[in-house]
């Protein structure tokens, strides 16, 4: 990696075409091929409820579904998810279009305040209640699940509350009990 | 706070990877870029060019056979982390990655990327160096191995020629007459850990140290073997004399800098007690594994 000189093939910003679905819409754009995801989603597509905090992968904010993995939007190129499908936080909702058992889970349980860290949150947190895995719903298991996403104004425990309550919701409570305050 | 220009490059194969590699020395060459992008949003490294490894599809499996785990460079940490095949061979591999930065991350970093990267802090590098692991690089005069002692070198260098590409990764199995444990100090939970200690544990007929692997990560320019750690412990039971005394030797292996986060006499407590807790855990699952 150098870094002062430039040469000619940098010096014109190199673009690419990319063929993404998002929440079920497919768009074509040609953006620079140093293009964001996160950038994409907001500048391109307008889909502005990604957020961007950190820009370098530690707050959460910018999370979205790639081809159903929670991804870092702002730790990925725009042209690395050419041909894949992803979800945003736009594209989450129940089936009767109202607010997805996670988010009314979230608003329940005071789960969040300012609200710029929610979207972030919301698509771990489907991430993990529509995975195989096994769930670990104690109170140290909810905090690892949602351990890579910051909040600043809750304190978390709403959050955690939130967590349990979408997993009850969403059928994933067969370890509810399993460290949960009696 | 975005990458500087570059020119981007999607190689359809390895060969053809590893041919832009050859042409472009100073090129980055992307994996799963959970370190890459930082780096390049910070502008702490600007590539002229990136060799994205996306379409070289033939670089993600994870194989067992002959008492190895070979996975593919491309394979995402998450799916090592998931498969059952490597959790039956080597059960440290899995423990290992629960360590590394969290899931989302996982989802995309790859198992090639992350040794490559060679952070001193990360878990996959001291992982290798703990099972004398080795890995398969290629370049355009064809393949060759390194091993894990021979491969890391400082601070995010490795001893890989500019034109040569990781292509796999190999952990060698841990029969189930062996013991294991990960265990890391961290500020908060998926931190790049103050210091971790990786250990494997084989056990004699008399309950005496048959054979151990110590490294660490965290305390130095590279992740460390802790041989006198290990030498220290051969042919004795696991006492507390002998707990302390490997620890204490592989204490003196940290070499980190006072900083921050943790001074090097910290550091040097901090493995110290880690070596006799993963000791201690890995001789408690060898137990289990054995009674």
């Amino acid at each position: 990696m150098t870094g002062v000189e430039t040469s000619e093939a940098v010096e014109a910003e190199q673009k690419t075409s990319l063929r993404v679905v998002v929440n079920g819409t497919a768009y074509e754009r040609v953006v620079p091929v140093r293009r964001l995801l996160s950038d994409f989603l907001r500048h391109d597509l307008g889909l502005t409820g990604t957020h961007v905090g950190c820009e370098h992968g530690v707050c959460g904010c910018c999370t979205v579904l790639v081809d159903g993995r929670a991804t870092r939007s702002c730790l990925t190129l725009a042209c690395q998810v050419d041909g894949l499908s992803l979800t945003t936080i736009e594209g989450v909702k129940s089936a009767d279009g109202g607010l997805h058992p996670v988010q009314q889970a979230l608003s329940d349980c005071h789960g969040l305040q300012c609200g710029y860290c929610t979207p972030g949150f919301v698509i771990s947190i489907l991430e993990v209640l529509n995975s195989p895995d096994e769930l670990d719903l104690s109170e140290e298991g909810v905090r690892e699940m949602i351990s890579g996403n910051l909040c600043r104004c809750t304190g978390y425990q709403g959050i955690v509350d939130a967590v349990r309550q979408a997993a009850v919701a969403m059928g994933r409570d067969g370890d509810a009990g399993k460290g949960a305050p009696a | 706070m975005k990458p500087s220009r570059f020119e981007y490059f999607a190689p359809e194969s390895l060969a053809e990877a590893v041919a832009l590699r050859d042409a472009h020395p100073g090129a980055a060459v992307l994996a799963g870029g959970q370190s890459l992008l930082p780096i390049m949003n910070f502008r702490l490294g600007r590539p002229e060019q990136v060799i994205d490894l996306r379409k070289a599809s033939e670089l993600a499996f994870v194989r067992v056979q002959n008492d190895v785990v070979e996975v593919g460079a491309m394979t995402r940490q998450r799916d090592l982390e998931r498969d059952e095949g490597a959790a039956r061979a080597n059960p440290l591999i899995a423990e290992s990655l629960r360590l590394v930065a969290h899931a989302v991350i996982r989802n995309r970093g790859t198992v090639g990327g992350s040794i490559a990267h060679a952070d001193p802090a990360a878990e996959l590098p001291a992982l290798l160096s703990c099972l004398d692991g080795s890995v398969e690089v290629a370049g355009v005069r064809g393949r060759r191995r390194i091993s894990a002692g021979e491969l890391f070198v400082f601070h995010l260098t490795t001893s890989l020629e500019p034109n040569e590409v990781i292509t796999s990764v190999s952990f060698p199995a841990l029969e189930p007459s062996w013991g294991w444990s990960f265990l890391e100090v961290t500020r908060r939970h998926g931190d790049f850990a103050l210091a971790g200690v990786c250990a494997a544990l084989k056990l004699d007929g008399d309950r005496c140290v048959g054979q151990v692997r110590l490294a660490a990560c965290g305390i130095g320019t590279t992740p460390v073997r802790l041989s006198t750690a290990e030498e220290a412990l051969l042919s004795r039971p696991l006492t507390e004399k002998a707990l302390r005394e490997a620890g204490r030797a592989a204490a003196g292996y940290v070499t980190a800098g006072d900083e921050t986060q943790a001074s090097t006499a910290y550091r040097r407590q901090l493995v110290e007690a880690l070596v006799r807790r993963s000791l201690l855990r890995a001789a408690a699952r060898l137990e289990r594994r054995t009674s």
